[in-house]
């Protein structure tokens, strides 16, 4: 009931704006503001790959730092034991990243 | 709350554990050159095959007398079969590794990574043959996959080995969606991903409910997809022909036997009960597969090329014996698996050697006239391509026959019919190349440049050469140990 | 509330594959995400709920964006295939069969009394996690193995000098 409650006031207001205020469209306000120069341009040159390592290492390491979530909840009942497989699970990924480090892949050149 | 705390037969995974801690090491070693030279990470990664391999011959744990050692809470099984599996895997990595080392020189990838994805695919497969659980067969799988998928590219400044690996990667993860999408249904069929389980399930509520048999079909596709059936074979000609030579090996040989591994291992332990809608659906994709596969290879050209289809045909063969699915049927796989590693290495690496610098020589006439220049050469290409049509005195012919015997003595004549007329037709197109080299007058106005044989190389192919005779002449003991490995099952 | 979520689900994954557009798409897909992550709630596994949003809508999209502008797609349309009707007919044709199945599967209640309703906290971060941590030991282990082979592989297909 909340949640209805919440979302038809967001909507409601929403609605109301579009409905009630005034619309002068024209190009110029149109665009968002920036001084001097067209924002909205096509990106002549690609996107270098190198976001594209970038991106895949925060992936990698984010699925790993979310096993760390459930590790976290039994910590205390699983004891040595999972101390153990988590630290030869993080030494692993900590052997990736030494990895990626020592190459060179984390330097933008 | 008290957490049961499962025992664990570390034992039992020592093979896997050398294998990772080794690509570990490669790996380490690559960003800490100071060490030892870049020139001894092939062989370093050498070692730990031949450990690894030491030690599954052992028996890995306390496998004596063969019987099934079950731990990590029944998801993982030292038998008499993964072991046998294990055995080829290390076989294809160990002749890989000996072929690369020279090539990945002349390509200017001698980089530790190289053997490092290498090994972690070995790994990959070998969890494969052994696990027992759908996820531990599942993660294997990937873990084998993406290595592949950056080795099929891993010549990044040849363009034709970038498109290799594309076409790889979004083929074979959709293959990937297929099959975790059949592991999902499965699961929410039986509640449970464990082969037995499943089994066990399925044989007490005793319904083929339609979740379970859409489940069934898309594993189907999904392992279909990996051993490179028709009609789920577009990639192989492209990626194989792609990727750079070892790999090609590599691919043809260990990941395809490792899909083998896993795909009889689910379809026999988990879903016996279904046999009778599976049978029929492999019955056909076994003839179309040999029957395409060999045709297409009949107008190829390119050497490379003609063994893509030729694997593809050979896939077809071992799925005729699958289709038996009884202890001859599975026997005769493991016996052709081994088989057929050593005659598709030792195929590729005469490949490599012809290739040359650049993998530029790939085509027919790079081996017109070869016996009369190099005898030596021609003579183990020759052994190689009368083993994989099947006969006498090879390996090959020894595993087909054992996979016609299967076929036959479970009463599908047919099939085994059609395997047959499909082995003559695939000799036309292994004698071309046979023909080529023998027969052929060299062709004076082209310059040969001499071919380069390094000491690895020469122990590859020694290693292929002995192993399809020694297969071919003295089978006995080889489908003993083939056959001792069903029991086990 | 399902219905709720469950409906703008299925509204944003229709606007993601009809957009042109491939950021608004990939946006719509976020919504997607999200949605997903409602319903998750909405039975309990927190987990995977938290999972879906860290990994999915938070890293999974960074890729995907990057990826996007990466191949600097243009809002072009693709090239008319010539039996395009046909084609589409063909497709509306093979959704909705697999459509009715799958309404005559749940329908006809054919899951195993297993799957029905919630068994202690089924689902929830604790039970998840004494199970991943005993079990699903050996399968975690090797998913650890999996990303180290993945960074690798990234290394080398994407870095721009290997020497």
């Amino acid at each position: 009931m909340m949640l209805l409650l919440a979302a038809g006031t967001a909507a409601g207001i929403l609605v109301a704006t579009t409905l009630i205020g005034p619309k002068k469209e024209f190009a110029d306000k149109m665009e968002p503001f920036e001084c001097g120069e067209h924002p909205i341009v096509s990106p002549k040159l690609r996107f270098s790959v190198k976001f594209y390592l970038v991106a895949i290492f925060f992936v990698i390491f984010d699925i790993e730092a979310v096993f760390l979530y459930p590790w976290a909840v039994i910590f205390k009942d699983l004891g040595i034991f999972g101390f153990v497989e988590m630290m030869i699970f993080i030494i692993i990924l900590a052997i990736g990243l030494i990895y990626v480090w020592r190459r060179g892949a984390l330097e933008w050149q | 709350m008290e957490i049961l705390i499962p025992t664990i037969k570390l034992a039992t995974i020592y093979p896997e554990i050398i294998i990772t801690t080794f690509a570990i090491l490669v790996l380490l070693l690559q960003v800490f050159p100071t060490v030892i030279g870049k020139d001894y990470l092939g062989y370093t990664s050498l070692a730990g095959v031949i450990l690894a391999a030491i030690i599954t011959g052992q028996g890995g744990a306390s496998g004596e007398g063969g019987e099934a050692i079950y731990s990590f809470s029944n998801m993982w099984v030292v038998d008499n079969y993964s072991r046998f599996f294990k055995l080829i895997f290390l076989l294809g990595t160990g002749l890989t590794i000996l072929i690369s080392i020279k090539y990945t020189k002349d390509e200017g990838i001698n980089n530790g990574e190289y053997y490092s994805l290498l090994l972690f695919a070995t790994a990959g497969m070998m969890l494969m043959a052994g696990g027992t659980d759908l996820i531990v067969i599942f993660l294997g799988l990937e873990l084998m996959s993406i290595s592949l998928y950056v080795l099929a590219g891993y010549v990044r400044k040849r363009l034709i080995s970038n498109e290799s690996a594309l076409k790889y990667f979004l083929l074979g993860s959709f293959a990937t969606g297929f099959l975790l999408y059949g592991i999902a249904l499965l699961y929410g069929a039986t509640g449970t991903t464990s082969l037995k389980g499943i089994s066990g399930f399925i044989s007490e509520a005793s319904f083929g409910s339609p979740i379970l048999i859409m489940g069934m079909l898309l594993l189907l596709i999904g392992f279909g997809f990996k051993i490179a059936a028709v009609p789920f074979h577009m990639w192989t000609p492209d990626v194989y022909e792609g990727a750079p030579s070892p790999i090609t090996a590599f691919m043809s040989a260990g990941p395809k036997a490792a899909a083998f591994a896993a795909f009889l291992r689910v379809f026999i332990e988990a879903l016996p009960s279904l046999q009778g809608i599976w049978v029929d659906i492999i019955w056909v994709l076994a003839a179309l597969t040999m029957t395409i596969g060999n045709v297409i290879a009949l107008v190829q050209d390119n050497v490379k090329r003609m063994l893509a289809y030729s694997s593809i045909a050979h896939a077809g063969y071992v799925l005729v014996a699958f289709v038996s699915t009884d202890k001859l049927g599975v026997a005769s796989i493991l016996y052709y698996m081994l088989a057929y590693t050593f005659m598709n290495i030792g195929a590729f690496a005469i490949v490599i050697i012809i290739g040359g610098k650049g993998e530029e020589k790939i085509n027919l006439k790079d081996y017109t006239g070869l016996a009369y220049r190099y005898p030596l050469t021609a003579a183990a290409m020759c052994l190689f391509l009368l083993s994989l049509t099947g006969i006498p005195p090879t390996a090959g012919f020894m595993g087909k026959l054992y996979i016609f015997s299967a076929a036959i003595k479970s009463g599908y004549v047919g099939l085994a019919t059609i395997a047959v007329l499909n082995s003559v037709i695939s000799v036309y197109y292994y004698m071309k190349i046979i023909l080529a080299m023998y027969m052929k007058e060299p062709e004076s106005s082209v310059q040969h440049s001499p071919l380069v044989f390094t000491p690895a190389m020469i122990i590859a192919l020694g290693l292929a050469v002995y192993g399809v005779l020694r297969m071919g002449i003295f089978p006995s003991a080889y489908i003993s140990m083939a056959q001792q490995s069903y029991l086990s099952f | 509330m399902f219905y709720i979520i469950g409906g703008v689900a299925v509204l944003s994954a229709l606007i993601m594959v009809t957009n042109k557009k491939p950021v608004s798409a990939a946006m719509s897909l976020i919504v997607v995400m999200f949605c997903l992550a409602g319903i998750y709630v909405i039975l309990d596994a927190h987990l995977i709920a938290a999972l879906q949003i860290i990994v999915y809508a938070g890293a999974i999209m960074v890729l995907f964006l990057f990826v996007i502008m990466l191949l600097n797609i243009q809002e072009k349309e693709g090239r008319v295939a010539k039996h395009k009707i046909f084609f589409q007919f063909t497709w509306i044709l093979a959704t909705g069969y697999v459509f009715i199945n799958m309404v005559k599967l749940i329908g006809a209640g054919d899951l195993p009394a297993r799957m029905e309703g919630n068994i202690d906290g089924f689902g929830t971060t604790r039970v998840v996690a004494e199970i991943l941590f005993t079990d699903f030991l050996l399968p975690f282990e090797i998913a650890s193995i999996l990303l180290l082979a993945a960074i690798v592989g990234a290394v080398i297909l994407a870095k721009a000098k290997i020497e």
